[in-house]
Formats: structure tokens, sequence, C-alpha cells
């Protein structure tokens, strides 16, 4: 214990004269955060604006580790695996001076349940949450969820008090009232605070000096001015002009631009995102393709043709410049249930694309609409075009329609697409985020960006056993058992797993984020 | 003239509401908002419920009755991307809108007729051709391409200029300025001369046109024959005579500077109204994009009355024409 407070003092004393120097860090990316309400949205910008200001009870640190935030540690009852216990920590202030209790965690998730939240499809397996005394906090599940802590990672604490002086306890309703006061105004815990703001212009956050974790994170940036530039080429400039400091969203095309430049660097890591092909197996017959009366995404040999016929190593070289990982599974390496194995599973072969299309009898090929957004993932529609050419070796005529985001995404919502591309994270780190989502069968609560019209009532039944199953070892083998049926139906045709750049000067240190989210507290400046 | 103008404004009326329809019938096509609101966790049942909540479950006649009957209570509703009163929202961009429109609109009328009236005087000379050769490149060049081109030359290679944003402004009531900093001033150069290049090309030509075909009129010979010194020929009685067509082509050009900001405050990340219109329709921000259109409609309306009004004020003979017009 005395070894342990020395360090402390030394490390205390390493970090006052350190902190003592004012470096501001100017951080532009491409998008603003939406409003600083942090229950609001569920929305990556809005999210990684928010982990400046406010904290959770668990953070995930720059590589993706679970950490201990404002909960210093955090179990599951011994006698009742439906209840979490969460010991919070102790002599936490907000912005304002208010201290941190039970209560506000009590207040904070019970805010961010409402109807009006964003965040609350993640907590919809807490029944209750009370607070056993100042400091400690159950939450009590409607059957045991061993993935809890994965959920409340941006799940960010406010003050009770600050939200019923202000009046704005409720989270806004969207459909017109008035703006309430935490969409502009902020009291938080963490490590910086906000000064000013501009939507869509200009955020500045100064260094909380009273903050609990001053001795434990680097805390060297004592300004943050964040400016989105929504241009890339505008932002790469004010990078290579030296207008700002850091910048996330580098276009592939300028990666080696910058990398070139003196004094400036780009760190690469691999993204939580996966980019894929959806089919829609389900039907007898679907809309837009030329064959009449059956389905041929149907025949799984039309779809194992399909998925031999890309080329995800070409995709990767031509249309990514190297920056993707080629993926044969729905999740990248570092969520729970992934396995090298799946992962380089498909290889390319033409020629046994062809003889599979034969043998499924579309030996003449068939055509088909491909739907592919051109704003959302990293050369989206550029991936759609390789794949039309490499789809027809095999006898399959692509026709591409892509478009705006805000027009593809209500197509998988409603199903009006046949095939389709669509990237997927898995903030959650585990498999059956994946499951819920895109495999299990289709239901207004469930299933519902899963728009192949897949249907499998054994492993819906699985999916559902996975929630409450609190015997880890059993539940990995589930999912394994899951994934391989996914595999081996083909369910999805996946491409890569999309690469983060992050640009920056020399004397700016931080690891890429898996989740595109940087919190400034890890940040070095030298 | 009063009746003119009541007859005037009276088709304004009617031209703003056709433009309401057309738009609301139109955002249909631009997308579903729902998605954008929604994380993606949201279920099949909360898409239903926003889409009652937001009204877009009506046909669009209804949504677009409604957004009329809360505007011109002055309430444009909320934001659906930024949560904030769309008006607030709209005030708060103008100022970064209409300075740097002034300042490309006066750049591009001062440079314009100044180099349209030299071109058609030295009509011969190598510097009226060089001038008329390079405007080739500010009619011809797109706008974002000029935009990155100076970004290019003046910011990363030479540093002298900033790539993007406002700089520094200083708050004065209701309105932000850059006028009264050395930052903002500064921030102001790229992008006006990005918005301005086109419109200073146009003008040029057109002063230049319109100068050859007066210096050719005999009141001109007459002046010249009369010993008027060259200056007061050319500024005073041939200048003033090419002005009523440049005023209608300025006025017009002035208006679509400002809608037209889109692109050059895109490039420049300038907080302009245009960005917030980009942003909007990338979000399928209904309450935005309908505020913005009906913004620019009343614009465009308002400035056409304004330059037929100054034709009168320009031209006496106008109004002789319409006397004896009105007789006959």
């Amino acid at each position: 214990m005395k070894i342990t407070t020395g360090l402390a003092t030394a490390a205390l004393l390493a970090s006052t004269s350190l902190s003592a120097n004012a470096e501001t860090l100017r951080w532009a990316r491409a998008g603003d955060s939406l409003t600083l309400d942090p229950h609001a949205q569920n929305e990556g910008p809005t999210h990684t604006l928010a982990h400046q200001i406010y904290e959770p009870l668990i953070i995930r640190d720059m590589s993706g580790a679970f950490q201990a935030a404002l909960a210093t540690d955090w179990a599951p009852k011994e006698d009742d695996p439906t209840v979490w216990v969460f010991n919070l920590r102790q002599g936490v202030t907000y912005h304002d001076g208010a201290e941190f209790t039970a209560e506000d965690v009590v207040f904070s998730i019970n805010r961010a349940k409402t109807d009006d939240s964003g965040m609350k499809e993640l907590l919809g397996s807490i029944v209750e949450v009370r607070a056993v005394d100042d400091h400690t906090v159950e939450f009590v599940t409607d059957g045991p969820n061993p993935i809890l802590p994965s959920n409340l990672t941006n799940l960010f604490m406010m003050d009770s008090g600050w939200a019923e002086a202000n009046d704005t306890v409720k989270v806004q309703d969207v459909d017109g009232g008035e703006t309430t006061y935490a969409t502009t105004n902020t009291n938080g815990t963490g490590a910086f605070k906000l000064v000013s703001r501009e939507p869509d212009v200009r955020t500045v956050l100064e260094r909380n000096d009273d903050y609990w974790g001053m001795d434990e994170f680097p805390m060297e940036v004592s300004e943050i001015i964040y400016t989105p530039i929504q241009n890339a080429a505008t932002r790469v400039a004010a990078l290579l002009s030296g207008e700002v400091d850091f910048i996330q969203d580098v276009p592939v095309q300028d990666l080696q631009r910058v990398a070139d430049s003196d004094g400036l660097v780009v760190k690469t890591a691999a993204q939580n995102r996966t980019i894929f092909f959806g089919m829609h197996l389900g039907p007898d017959d679907i809309e837009n393709d030329n064959v009449e009366g059956e389905n041929p995404l149907a025949d799984i040999r039309v779809r194992r043709a399909m998925n031999m016929a890309i080329d995800r190593d070409a995709i990767k070289q031509v249309v990514m410049r190297g920056q993707s990982e080629p993926a044969g599974m729905i999740a990248p390496p570092f969520v729970n249930g992934w396995t090298e194995e799946m992962d380089s599973s498909v290889s390319t072969d033409v020629e046994a694309g062809k003889a599979l299309m034969a043998e499924a009898g579309y030996e003449d090929g068939f055509s088909i609409q491909l739907d592919c957004p051109n704003d959302r993932y990293i050369n989206d529609e550029a991936i759609c075009q390789a794949a039309v050419g490499m789809l027809g070796q095999i006898g399959v005529t692509v026709n591409l329609d892509a478009k705006p985001k805000a027009q593809h995404f209500p197509l998988i919502s409603s199903g009006g697409t046949d095939f389709y591309m669509l990237g997927w994270g898995v903030p959650t780190y585990d498999s059956e985020y994946v499951f819920n989502f895109l495999v299990h069968t289709r239901s207004d609560e469930i299933g519902t960006w899963n728009a192949t019209g897949y249907s499998n009532a054994e492993l819906d039944a699985k999916i559902a056993s996975l929630a409450s199953e609190t015997d880890l070892d059993k539940r990995n083998a589930t999912i394994a058992d899951i994934w391989s049926t996914v595999q081996d139906d083909v369910l999805y045709l996946p491409i890569h797993h999309q690469v983060l750049n992050w640009g920056m000067t020399e004397s700016v240190g931080t690891e890429v984020s898996p989740e595109d989210d940087p919190k400034m507290k890890f940040f070095t400046m030298n | 003239m009063l009746a003119y103008i009541i007859r005037r404004v009276a088709q304004s009326v009617l031209v703003l509401l056709v433009v309401g329809l057309v738009a609301f019938s139109m955002f249909r096509f631009v997308g579903d908002p729902v998605d954008n609101m929604l994380g993606q966790e949201r279920t099949q049942a909360d898409i239903e419920r926003l889409r009652v909540e937001l009204g877009l479950d009506q046909p669009f006649p209804v949504q677009y009755g409604k957004f009329l009957g809360q505007a011109v209570q002055g309430n444009f509703g909320l934001s659906y991307r930024q949560g904030r009163p769309v008006a607030d929202i709209l005030l708060e961009r103008a100022p970064a809108t209409l300075e740097l429109a002034a300042v490309s609109g006066l750049m591009a009328m001062i440079g314009g007729i100044g180099l349209g009236v030299f071109t058609a005087i030295r009509r011969r000379g190598l510097g009226a051709n060089i001038v008329m050769t390079s405007s080739l490149v500010g009619v011809s060049l797109p706008t974002f391409l000029i935009g990155i081109l100076l970004i290019y030359v003046f910011s990363v290679e030479l540093n002298w200029l900033p790539s993007f944003g406002r700089g520094e402004v200083v708050r004065l009531g209701g309105w932000t300025t850059g006028f009264l900093t050395e930052s903002g001033l500064k921030a102001l150069i790229l992008p006006s001369i990005t918005l301005g290049l086109y419109q200073m090309t146009l003008i040029m030509r057109l002063v230049r046109t319109e100068m050859l075909e007066v210096l050719r009129q005999d009141y001109i010979r007459f002046a010249r024959a009369r010993g008027l010194r060259e200056r007061s020929v050319n500024f005073r009685h041939a200048l003033k005579n090419t002005m009523v067509p440049v005023i209608t082509v300025t006025g017009l050009q002035l208006g679509s500077i400002i809608a037209f900001a889109i692109i050059t405050e895109t490039v420049f990340q300038w907080p302009g109204v245009g960005l917030l219109f980009i942003n909007a329709i990338q979000f399928v921000d209904i309450p935005v994009m309908a505020a913005y259109l009906m913004l620019i409609s009343v614009m465009f309306v308002a400035i056409n009355l304004i330059v037929d009004l100054l034709y009168f004020a320009i031209d006496p003979r106008l109004r002789l024409d319409r006397g004896t017009g009105a007789k006959a």
C-alpha cells in the first residue's frame, strides 16, 4: 500500500509538471456531434464528444478493452445471477461541484430508458436500477445477462440535481417541442469542460483540473478545439498546412500524401465495422431479378458461387488501396466469437463458381439489382462497381443502383431490396449482437436488420438462449455453433473489415481506437 | 407605381406558395430521415412511432399545410438533426453567408466593371487580350476545383491563408462578423475569390460588350469631337449607358451568389446557410430544407423586385416610355 501511494505521488508530481504546459489539440473530423444531450442520440461523433465531457460507469480504452470509469468494479451478485452490482468511484464531482452518487446512476439509467432516448434499446433487459447506498448500485435484469457491462460503455451519467434544477429531466422529444437545456449545456464528471460551442462550426473544451483521473491518465491536452470539416480534401489540407493537429477520416487516396509530409504521421487500425452484401434468400420469388417464378438466391449453390466470385484481395488492392482486411465473417477480430479460420474461409475461384451455377441450373446466369449506398462507407459505391464485374464472370449480371444513405437504408428497413450492401459494427464486442440484428428471424423487436428473409427456428432458439446463459464456456460453444450454421448457409457475402486512419502531427501521441472514438485524456502531447 | 408594387408582391406570394409545394412534393425522394434519427438498434416499432410523431405518415399536402400554418406564425419547427429551432439556426448561420456574398459580390462588381471598361477601351492592347483569355478560366473551371486549387497554393504550399472556417468572429448583437479581426479578414479572401470569380468574369464580359456597343454610338463621337476629356467620355457618358443590363445581371447574380454559395461553403467549411443546407439534405432534415428553400425564394423574388425598381431610378426613359405606353 505504501509503495502504491509513493508511485501515485510520483505520478502526481510528474503529471502536474506536465499539466503546467498549455497544450492545445486542434481536432477535425467529417461530422459534428448532433446534440450535447448524452442520451438523445446513439451515434458515433455524438458519443465521441460526450466522452470528453461526460463519463459512463465503464469505458473502453483506446485499444477497446474495458476500463473502470465511474464504477471501480462490477460483478454479478453471488446468489442472484439476474443482478449486477456496481461499486462506484468515491469523491467524484461534476463540473459544477456537485458530488456523483448512486442516485445519479439510477436517474441516468431511467432517463436513458425513456421513449425519446436513443439509448433505450441497449437497456432493454434492465428491469430496475436501485441504489443500495451512496456508492453501490444494483442493476436488476429480466434474466441473467452476462454481457450487461458492454451495453453501458456509452451510457453517460448526469447529475440528477442539475437536471431537475434546469428542467431537463426528460430527453428532448423529436416532434418539435422546446429545445431542452441539456441539448446545449453540459455538466459531466469528465476530463474536459465545455467552454463554448457553435454546432457544425467550433467546439472548445478545457481541461477539468479537478478531474478524479488527473494522475491516472496522461491528461496532457489542456484545451481541445474541435472543428468539423466535411470536405475530405479540405480536411487533409488543414492538416498539411498545420491548421489542425489531428484528423479522423483520412481519405484513402490521401494517406500517402499525409504520411510523406514532414512532421505528420498516419496511424491505422482495424475498425469495428464489416462491409458485406445481403441477399433476399427467403421468399420463393423476388422482384428485382429476371428469373420468373423462382428465387435464384434461395439456392445455396448460387450463393456459394457468388461468394467464390468476389475477389476480396483485388478489392483491397484496387478499390481500397490496401486499406481493408478481407473478411470471411461479419465480425472483426476483437469480437467474441471471431475465429481466424472462419474469417479467412473464402477463396476466389471463378471456375468452381461457374460449375456451381451450372449445377444449380443457371449456366446462362441471371440478372439482379444491387442496391448500394454512395455516402456511407469508405468507397462504398466503388466496391459495388468492382463486385458487378466480378459477379459478371460467373454469369450474374448485376445492375447497380447506388444512392445516398437516406434513400438506401429505408430499402433495408422496409424490405424493398433483394441484394444490398450493408456495414455492421459490434459495439458490445460480442457475437450475440450480430445474431440479434442480422441473423434472427425478422420481427418488430429482433432481427430488425435482417433483410434476407432467412428464418431458422432452431437457430433463433439458440440465439435466444445466449441472452441468459451465464456459463461462459457453454455460451461460447453456442456462439461457435450459430456461426458455423451462418457460414454454411452462406447467409451473407462478407467483403472486408474497414480500416481506420487517423492523421496527426508528430507531437500528438495516441493509438487508433477501433470504435473511431478518440478519448483525449489518453493523448500525449510533446 | 404603388399599384405596380402591389401587383408584384401578390405575384411573389404566389410564386412562394408554388415553390413550397414543389419542395414538399420532392422531399420524399430525398430519403427517409427516420433511419438517420434512430440508432442501429432501433426496432420497427420505433420507426413507426417516430414517423407518426413527425407526421411523415401524412400525405405531403398535409405536411405542407402544417408547415405553412406554423411558418406564418414565425415557427419553422425544430431541426431533426440538431434538435434546435430552425429559425435560430438560420439566423446564426446567415451572417457568414451574407458577409461572404457581400465581399464576393463587391469584388465581382468592382473587378468586373473595371476590367470590362479596360478591355473595351484598349480593345487591341496586349493587356486586354491577356485579361480576356484568362477570364475564360474563370468561366470554365468549376467552383470546387478553383477552391481546392487556391487552398493548395495559398494554404498548403505558401501557408499564407487559412484553408477552412471563418477565423475569429466578433459578436455584435445577433450578428457575428469576421470583418473586425485579422484572422476573420484573412479567412474571407479565398472563399470570396472562389465564389466571386465566375460572376466577375461574367460582369466583365458583359460590360465589355455593352461598352463596345455604346462607344460606337454617335453621341460618343460628338463628345469626342467636342474635345471632352477621354476619361469623362468613357466613364460619364459611355459607362453610364451600359449600366441597365449590367444591373439586371448583377442583381440576379447576387441572388445566385447567396443561393449557390453551397459549393464554396462546403469546400471551405464556411459556416453559412449553404453548408447547413447540404447537411440538411444528407440527413433529410425536412424543417431546415423547407425553411431554407422558402428563404431563398423570398430572396430571389425580393431581388427581382428591387432590380425592377432600380430601372426606374437609373433610366429616366423607362418612366417616360411607360407613361406614353399607357396612353397609347
